[in-house]
């Protein structure tokens, strides 16, 4: 496992806003196939991450390698191309669209009609719309009953809070992605939610054969899921390791509250 | 940090089995429903939308759009058939940059007019060149979508007002490129300046000449329904979702693998496109071309129709244009000055039906309106003749009634200026009150608008046609802001 290369790695990536370092030489992987966490506290530059990853912020210095292949300065819908999805803290529905419609739209990469074949209904454009139609509604019907047939066509905007974050995943998922990256995907919600998204989380991994990173500031849900958590402060990796490992680790627990343990 | 043994057990799933469950989530999905059994005729005309399929639509529209010609004449068959037409096209262009893609491009009318001026250019007697209509269209198209694209490249970064900004500027650089420029081109003006080039070909089927107003009417009806097909198609395949998605949110539009930057410049090309297919037509339809035909009033009113329409649909687009263009038309300087009156009293009356609650405030308001008139006009006649001695303008079923109502006095010159001055002091001071004295004011307010309306605005047909339109935009606006078949966009804050 060790010597496998992982499916995506940080190698030294330093990204500053001003004279604010947001991330200073950071480095982390993340094997195929597997579940891993990121935390630490507000400001640590988790989100940072994501967007350096997903091509919405180019680091200063450093290399993102996806697939041993590195994706720095490629245009965001290409990053999401190569097969990384990820999912809005601050959910980035299209509110006005369908349910349905939001997942399809998602579709858009891996699909080729064009305008011309589209306005005259040719082979290829049907049988697309056909496919990306059935996408849709596989992806959908991985939430069970919280997405089912009749909110199908309902707006957006209509979905409660909960919903929209599983309409978030739904909507990454249709990228067609090897690598998820969700952004704090309990925020919100209430215990029952949470308990239900921490097995939903692992069934990405089981039923969709996705890998996954996550933010997340639940607990519950870190130590549920994580094969492995990442703790970051101040741009800094600060622990890597098990959950025990990165909740017992003095650095960690000084980041969170502040105490100082020794000295 | 707690970790594991002491926290409680976590609830069991709540949706356990497959029914939904209420009051939860179940409450908020219902919410559409809710909001459309409430909203009376709008609401029905919206279910009638969604239920009848598009192409029973489509073929209903076109239907009874083919039989107009039977029972128009020629001259109504041009200002109320074929520009509504065109102004269909020029809508559903702008639709696709606008509705769709979100882009404010305000230099649409600029591509209708290069469309119109290139047609102009290869079939007219200007250079004596009559390229045939299966030349010159997919010639004319194809270039006005590069142009189009050409515009959308330094453009696609800007964000809305920025991007308005520029391409207002391309759309005002046109009128006076067309109209002052003029430069001189194998001996002759490429423009014409502002006499425009004249002469211009009729529209041809492959040699067969559209020379009458029906052929034309026809023609451009045929391809006014190729296009709505074709945009509905479009608008349901992935490119179409990838605009709505980008006009939502660019960045989550982009991190969903949308290239938006492509997609931004497919959409200025597209709706491109079809302002110069409609050029091609307009220009052959009118046989002359100047740069007046492609100035600002034109953009405000295909604005309008998409904006009136609900931007985003499809039939709300051709209805935003039948509605404007035939109300515009109406209110044409040469027709009777009566339809401008009736429309004017019937916009004042549909006013206070909407604006004054409960019931019998409004009967209050409506009765007073009446007695303060007819006592004024009797004080008035009783103080001197000469205060109602005045004519009124043009005869027509309403005039009867206006002339015992109205004060209309003859010789006193500084009359209809004072009462101008009166009703905006009255509207104002409507702004500023509340409550009964609201209602009470409203009563001589409303008598003042009829006294300027016959006094000042009647005598200026081409004012009057511009400020009564401009009253039913606002009117139709105020009840439904998303357009008459559009969504009610929402923000989530």
């Amino acid at each position: 496992m060790a010597e496998k290369q992982p499916l995506f790695e940080l190698r030294e990536v330093t990204k500053s806003f001003g004279g604010l370092r947001v991330t200073d030489g950071l480095s982390l992987h993340v094997e195929a196939g597997e579940i891993a966490s990121l935390i630490g506290p507000n400001g640590a530059g988790k989100t940072t991450v994501f967007n350096l990853v997903t091509g919405l912020y180019r680091p200063d210095s450093g290399q993102i390698l996806f697939e041993g292949r590195s994706i720095v300065g490629l245009a965001p819908h290409k990053i999401t191309q190569l097969g990384i999805a990820r999912t809005f803290q601050t959910l980035r529905l299209f509110l006005n669209m369908t349910v349905k419609e939001n997942v399809m739209a998602a579709a858009y990469g891996h699909t080729s009609s064009t305008v011309f074949e589209a306005i005259f209904r040719l082979p290829r454009a049907r049988r697309e719309e056909r496919e990306i139609a059935a996408l849709a509604e596989e992806k959908l019907a991985f939430f069970g009953q919280r997405l089912a047939g009749y909110r199908h066509d309902q707006q957006a905007y209509n979905l409660s809070y909960a919903n929209r974050r599983r309409l978030e995943i739904a909507r990454a998922m249709a990228t067609n992605p090897k690598l998820l990256l969700l952004d704090e995907p309990a925020a919100g919600m209430n215990p029952a939610e949470t308990h239900e998204l921490t097995e939903l989380i692992g069934r990405l991994r089981t039923d969709g054969g996705y890998t996954v990173l996550v933010i997340e500031h639940d607990m519950h849900v870190v130590e549920g899921i994580s094969d492995r958590v990442i703790a970051l402060d101040h741009g800094v990796k600060i622990a890597e390791g098990t959950f025990e490992q990165v909740a017992t680790n003095d650095r960690v627990i000084e980041a969170y509250l502040g105490l100082q343990r020794s000295a | 940090m707690a970790t594991g043994g002491d926290i409680p057990e976590v609830p069991a799933r709540p949706d356990e089995g497959d029914r939904p469950r209420v009051g939860v989530d179940e409450w908020v999905a219902s919410v559409e429903d809710r909001r459309e059994e409430r909203a009376g005729i709008a609401g029905l005309a919206r279910r009638v939308d969604d239920v009848v399929p598009s192409w029973a639509r489509l073929a209903a529209f076109g239907a009874v759009a083919a039989s107009l010609p039977l029972w128009m004449d020629r001259g109504d068959l041009f200002a109320y058939g074929i520009f509504t037409l065109i102004y269909v096209l020029l809508g559903l262009g702008l639709n696709v940059v606008v509705g769709y893609a979100g882009l404010l491009d305000l230099g649409y009318v600029a591509l209708f007019g290069f469309g119109a001026y290139f047609y102009a250019l290869l079939s007219s007697e200007h250079y004596g060149i009559h390229w045939p209509s299966w030349v010159t269209f997919p010639v004319v198209v194809l270039s006005t979508a590069l142009l189009g694209l050409v515009l959308g490249v330094p453009s696609r970064r800007l964000l809305g007002d920025y991007l308005a900004i520029v391409t207002l500027f391309f759309g005002q650089a046109f009128v006076v490129f067309v109209n002052a420029a003029n430069p001189t081109v194998r001996g002759q003006g490429l423009t014409g300046g502002p006499n425009g080039i004249a002469d211009i070909d009729a529209n041809d089927l492959f040699g067969y000449e559209l020379t009458t107003r029906r052929q034309q009417y026809w023609f451009i009806l045929g391809v006014v329904l190729l296009v709505l097909t074709g945009l509905h198609f479009l608008s349901e395949s992935r490119t179409g979702r990838a605009w709505r998605a980008l006009r939502e949110d660019p960045l989550a539009a982009e991190a969903m693998s949308i290239p938006v930057n492509r997609l931004k410049l497919m959409a200025f090309a597209f709706g491109a496109g079809i302002a110069g297919l409609t050029g091609c037509m307009f220009a052959a339809v009118l046989t002359a071309v100047t740069s007046g035909n492609f100035a600002l009033p034109i953009l405000i009113t295909i604005y309008a129709v998409v904006i009136l329409g609900g931007i985003g649909s499809l039939t709300g687009v051709v209805i935003g244009a039948i509605v404007i263009n035939v109300s515009f038309q109406f209110l044409a300087p040469e027709n009777p000055q009566d339809n401008a009156r009736i429309l004017f009293y019937a916009v004042v009356v549909l006013l206070l039906v909407i604006g004054i609650r409960p019931w019998w405030r409004l009967g209050a308001v409506l009765a007073g309106v009446l007695a303060l008139g007819v006592v004024a006009h009797t004080v008035a006649e009783a103080v001197s003749p000469s205060w109602t001695a005045g004519a009124v303008v043009e005869g027509g079923r309403l005039s009867g009634v206006v002339s015992d109502w109205v004060i209309i006095p003859a010789g006193h010159d500084r009359f209809a200026p004072a009462a101008y001055i009166g009703l905006i002091v009255a509207i104002l001071a409507l702004t500023r009150i509340r409550g009964w004295w609201r209602t009470g004011l409203l009563i001589p307010t409303v008598y003042l608008s009829a006294i300027v309306w016959e006094t000042s605005f009647v005598e200026q047909p081409a004012v009057a046609r511009w400020i009564l339109f401009g009253a039913l935009l606002v009117f139709l606006m105020t009840v439904r802001p998303q357009g008459l078949l559009g969504t009610p966009r929402v923000e989530i804050v």
